[in-house]
C-alpha cells in the first residue's frame, strides 16, 4: 500500500521510507518481499528510530517536510483497512490529508500545532529504552535469562510502550499475537487505555 | 589476577573494558543525566541517551537524521531526500 501511495505522489515531490522495527531482517523479508517496495524499505532492529522519534507503538507515521522539519507528529495510520476491524481506524482520512498536504493544497499544521501534538519522552521512558537495549545485546549473545529480567524491567519502567511490551515477545520466545499479547491488551484496555493513539483530526 | 573484562554499549558502540573501568564509565554517565542500565552480575552495561536531549531535539522540530540499512544491507539516511516532502512509515511484523 505505501508503494502505491509512492508510485501516486513521488512525481508531487513525495519520499516515503518504511522502516521495520524488527528482531533481524529475516522477521520482516516476507513483509517487504511481498510488497516490493522500491523506496527506502529499511530495518531498525535496535529500535533507533522508537529512540530518536519517541514511538511507543507501530504502525507510527510522521511528515517531513522539504526542509527537513516535522510536519505532523508521530500519528497512528494504517495504509489499508484490512485490520479496520481490529482497531478502528480507517484508512481513508490520513491518506487524503496527506494527498492534499503534498501537493500542496493544505500547508499541514503550523508548528505551535506540530508542538502541541509532540509526546516527549521522560527520564523513565530513555531508562526504559536502555533497558530494553541491553536486554536485547544479552539475548543476542545467549544469555536469555539475564536479557528476560531487562526485557520485564523496560516493560515495567514504560507500561505504555508497546515497541518495547509487544517488540520484545518475538526477541524472547512468546507469540507476539498469542495469549500474552492478549492478556496485556486486555489488562491495558480495560482501565480505558487506548492501545492506538490517533492524532485528535485522524480517527476515522 | 586478570581482571574481568566488561561490556559498556554507549548508544550501541561496543566497548570492552577492565570490570572497574566499566564500572566507573556507567557511574559517570549516570553522574551527567544518561539513562544506564546496568548489570553488575552480567558484566555489562548500556549508556542511552538523556531525555532532555531527545526532547530538545524534537521541540525544535528538526527531523532527527538517522541511517539505517534495507534488506540487502545498503544503508540510507532521511537527510538524502532533503528537499522533498517525506512520509516516514515506522512498522512491524508483531
Amino acid at each position: 500500500m505505501w508503494q502505491a501511495l509512492w508510485e501516486e505522489l513521488r512525481d508531487a515531490g513525495l519520499s516515503v521510507i518504511t522502516v521495520a522495527l524488527d528482531r533481524s531482517p529475516e522477521d520482516a523479508r516476507a513483509w517487504i518481499e511481498a510488497a516490493r517496495p522500491t523506496h527506502p524499505s529499511l530495518i531498525d532492529t535496535r529500535h533507533v528510530l522508537a529512540d530518536l522519534y519517541n514511538l511507543v507503538n507501530v504502525p507510527t507515521i510522521l511528515w517531513i517536510d522539504a526542509r527537513g522539519r516535522i510536519a505532523r507528529p508521530n500519528d497512528v495510520a494504517f495504509g489499508t483497512d484490512t485490520f479496520r476491524h481490529l482497531t478502528g481506524l480507517a484508512s481513508a482520512r490520513p491518506l487524503a490529508a496527506l494527498r492534499a498536504w503534498v501537493r500542496g493544497e493544505t500547508a499541514g499544521l503550523a508548528p505551535e500545532e506540530v508542538r502541541r501534538h509532540l509526546t516527549l519522552p521522560s527520564e523513565q521512558d530513555q531508562l526504559a529504552r536502555a533497558e530494553f537495549a541491553l536486554a536485547d545485546w544479552l539475548a543476542r549473545q545467549g544469555r536469555l535469562e539475564a536479557a528476560e529480567r531487562h526485557f520485564v524491567r523496560a516493560g515495567e519502567l514504560a507500561p505504555h510502550d508497546f515497541t518495547i511490551r509487544r517488540g520484545s515477545m518475538p526477541r524472547r520466545g512468546i507469540d507476539p499475537m498469542g495469549p500474552r499479547f492478549r492478556e496485556m491488551l486486555d489488562e491495558w484496555t480495560r482501565a480505558g487505555r487506548p492501545y492506538y493513539r490517533p492524532l485528535p483530526d485522524t480517527r476515522g | 589476577m586478570a581482571s574481568q573484562r566488561f561490556t559498556v554499549l554507549d548508544d550501541g558502540r561496543v566497548l570492552e573494558l577492565e570490570e572497574a573501568a566499566g564500572l566507573a564509565l556507567a557511574e559517570r554517565a549516570r553522574a551527567a543525566g544518561r539513562p544506564v542500565a546496568l548489570d553488575a552480575g552480567e558484566r555489562a552495561a548500556y549508556l542511552g541517551i538523556a531525555a532532555r536531549e531527545r526532547a530538545r531535539a524534537l521541540a525544535a522540530l528538526e527531523a532527527p537524521d538517522f541511517t539505517l540499512p534495507d534488506l540487502d544491507g545498503r544503508p540510507h539516511s532521511l537527510s538524502a531526500h532533503r528537499g522533498r516532502k517525506v512520509l516516514l512509515v515506522a512498522y512491524a511484523s508483531w
